[in-house]
């Protein structure tokens, strides 16, 4: 049990990777299609609803099935640039998880932009500040604050998330506990050991959140 | 489309009892979810230290691991567990907890959490006026608790209940490890045996969209029911 | 009494399903995915050479079996659990796992070997046709030499817990690569789509995935056996001890090293392995 430690210590370093990997692109990917998601072309805004609709109304599992064994199997795919990429069962990983967490952030985004007081843009503009400038310098930030609590949860929803990269041989923490019990037969304490350490993860994840609302909480 | 044909040559039967599967695993495991919420709400909202601890701890707990472990543990540990109870009172034997039960009790424990956490919110929100009158009209606290508070607490929280609805829907997916042939394992058979898992595994997602399409509808239908009168 | 207090005894009680004692009764574990030992047919029943030769033993202890589906991952646990009384999965007798299970006399034996798609630099390795590597000869040394210089620097894959990932471990072949999978179809799949250069596992998976499949996988290298490969493969029982349950596996033990005798003298396991394996695998 003391020697198994080390070994689901060193791979949790694989699953923070994942984790941050999939957070970093996944908020550009949310951010992109929460602001197609305000656009007022019907279709544009059909699509940006589907993509959501889709990746959140399905299991992550069937997502990262489909994209590691599904498009491997596509002979095509194989001879083109992108099987440089899906070759990789690490950035298979990533992509499904930021396509997921890509579709709840889009989400967050949306109702926080929608939530922010009108007066606030039109004080900007009657300030005679560009559009482009109360965009990113007074929504995006306003947006982004209001929706840090929801946010915290998702980073804890796919930071569990990220336990099934081990169904794609990865190993990351859950992977290195399957393995270990493979050799040991002694599934329910490494269990243990390894759900003791992402409950850690939660728990910092949780507070640095609480830290960051405090620290940009409006009043 | 020779893949989902029903009978002998085909999955479409296999799929068609899996997605069944599927919906009674869910519908299982929510109400499981309900029955842990009850005990647990009231926990959490209590001011007895002790007690909110223990509802404390099973939140915090089931909600900062991942699903995944959770049901590895059941599964693994689950009639082990039964098995050394059992073996206080003299009983050696093996014994046999269905698939279909360590499932939906291994979903229904995370549903549950995320229940009692929406259960707790609507509560919340109930005007403090109405534990007062209870309280004046010397109601005792049980009853306070299910025929005032519960009615109430329903409403405010199916919205976010149709959440944790989608989450246990998903979830499901999970339990294909422990060998009970819901959608995904049934996907994973098919998979492994037409070597076509692209097509199989693109049809459990459509199976699944379905599955969270028609619930939502269903759920908004019974939101407007239930808000009549307000 | 409530109807809602009612359901949640009948809930409770529905919960302690009473298991079936192996008196009159074994349970035997297998995984379904590993043909041709152990699979399953379009309608999902159990199907193959170890479910067939289970049904003849439990004929001749005079047994009623049923046969339980069980993830290769899990196996090992589920028996020590109790889920099932013995295992019939493919599963080689090892000094790893006797030091958890014991098993019977082997029933059969089947030569491991490296696969690679057609195209692929390993083919024509200039190895022996098969070694043994419970045999320290300069021939056996010097193939575990061609087969490391080959591996190194190429992904290769195989399934997790198996003799064939002891192997790779073991140093034998140098530092390798390895990437493991849950069952052997996932090897098969990432071989096929060129994630993996190369993998490793009994030669029969390999031609039976060829063959149902048509794509250009091919054997490479030597047939191994020996060494991390282990001795045949058994019923995997749990170890005897003196309690009640103790005594009843030990028992279970003999029983089956009995029947095997008589299954290998009647020539059902030859039969059985032809049939299955075209190729007279019984030991």
């Amino acid at each position: 049990m003391i020697t198994s430690f080390p070994k689901l210590l060193a791979a949790t370093a694989i699953t923070l990777k994942l984790l941050s990997a999939s957070l970093f692109f996944g908020l550009f990917l949310g951010l992109f299609f929460a602001i197609l998601r305000l656009n007022k072309n019907k279709f544009i805004n059909k699509f940006a609803y589907g993509y959501s609709y889709v990746f959140r109304g399905t299991p992550l599992l069937v997502q990262i099935f489909i994209i590691y064994f599904g498009l491997g199997q596509i002979e095509y795919l194989r001879t083109t640039f992108l099987w440089v990429i899906l070759k990789e069962p690490y950035w298979c990983a990533i992509i499904a998880f930021t396509l997921n967490t890509g579709a709840y952030t889009s989400e967050i985004l949306r109702s926080a932009f929608q939530t922010i007081k009108p007066g606030i843009v039109e004080a900007g503009k009657s300030l005679g500040i560009s559009n482009k400038i109360i965009f990113y310098k007074i929504q995006i930030p306003i947006a982004i604050r209001q929706s840090l609590p929801a946010y915290g949860n998702e980073i804890i929803l796919m930071m569990k998330g990220t336990s099934l990269a081990s169904t794609v041989t990865l190993m990351d923490l859950t992977g290195v506990a399957k393995y270990i019990i493979s050799t040991t037969f002694k599934p329910i304490e490494v269990f243990i050991v390894a759900g003791g350490i992402y409950l850690f993860m939660t728990f910092i994840i949780h507070n640095v959140i609480k830290y960051l609302e405090k620290k940009y909480s409006f009043q | 489309m020779e893949l989902l044909a029903f009978g002998k040559s085909g999955w479409g039967d296999e799929l068609f009892y899996a997605t069944l599967m599927t919906i009674a695993v869910s519908v299982t495991a929510m109400f499981i979810g309900f029955f842990f919420a009850l005990i647990f709400t009231p926990l959490k909202l209590s001011k007895h230290k002790f007690l909110n601890l223990i509802g404390n701890f099973y939140t915090t707990v089931i909600r900062g691991v991942p699903e995944l472990l959770v049901i590895y543990l059941f599964f693994f540990g689950g009639s082990g567990a039964i098995m050394y109870v059992a073996s206080i009172f003299g009983y050696y034997e093996y014994i046999e907890i269905n698939a279909f039960i360590t499932g939906a009790v291994a979903i229904g424990i995370i549903s549950g959490a995320y229940s009692t956490e929406v259960f707790r919110g609507a509560i919340q929100s109930i005007d403090k006026g109405q534990f007062e009158a209870a309280k004046v009209l010397g109601v005792n606290k049980f009853v306070q608790f299910y025929k005032i508070i519960l009615p109430q607490m329903l409403r405010l929280a199916i919205p976010n209940l149709s959440n944790v609805w989608q989450i246990t829907l998903k979830d499901t997916s999970l339990i294909s490890v422990t060998g009970l042939v819901e959608i995904m394992r049934q996907s994973y058979i098919a998979a492994g045996s037409t070597r076509d898992p692209l097509f199989f595994y693109s049809f459990a997602a459509v199976l699944y969209l379905l599955l969270t399409y028609v619930s939502m509808k269903l759920i908004n239908k019974l939101e407007a029911r239930y808000s009549r009168g307000y | 009494m409530n109807i809602f207090k009612k359901t949640i005894l009948t809930v409770l009680a529905s919960l302690l399903v009473i298991g079936n004692v192996y008196a009159d009764k074994i349970r035997i574990g297998t995984e379904g995915a590993y043909p041709p030992w152990n699979s399953k047919d379009a309608s999902g029943n159990l199907i193959g050479f170890e479910v067939e030769l289970a049904q003849e033993l439990c004929a001749i202890m005079k047994h009623e079996c049923t046969i339980v589906e069980q993830d290769w991952d899990g196996m090992i646990p589920a028996l020590l659990m109790r889920k099932f009384d013995a295992i019939m999965a493919g599963m080689s007798i090892t000094a790893e796992r006797q030091k958890t299970i014991t098993f019977s006399q082997g029933y059969a034996t089947e030569p491991a070997t490296l696969a690679v798609m057609k195209g692929s630099s390993l083919e024509g390795m200039d190895t022996p046709a098969a070694i043994n590597l419970d045999r320290s000869s300069s021939d056996v040394k010097k193939a575990l030499k061609t087969i490391t210089a080959s591996l190194s620097g190429k992904t290769v894959c195989t399934q997790t817990g198996t003799i064939h990932q002891n192997f790779l471990e073991s140093g034998d072949v140098g530092s390798v690569n390895v990437r493991t999978y849950k069952t052997q179809d996932e090897v098969n799949l990432d071989l096929s789509s060129g994630r993996c250069d190369v993998a490793l596992a009994a030669k029969a998976s390999f031609i039976d995935y060829a063959e149902a499949s048509g794509k250009a996988v091919v054997t490479v290298g030597p047939n191994l056996s020996g060494g991390a490969f282990g001795g045949g493969v058994g019923v995997g029982i749990r170890q005897g001890g003196d309690d009640a349950i103790g005594k009843r596996d030990a028992k279970l033990l003999k029983d089956f090293n009995k029947a095997i005798d008589k299954a290998r003298k009647k020539g059902i396991i030859s039969k059985l392995a032809i049939k299955w394996f075209k190729d007279d695998v019984s030991m």
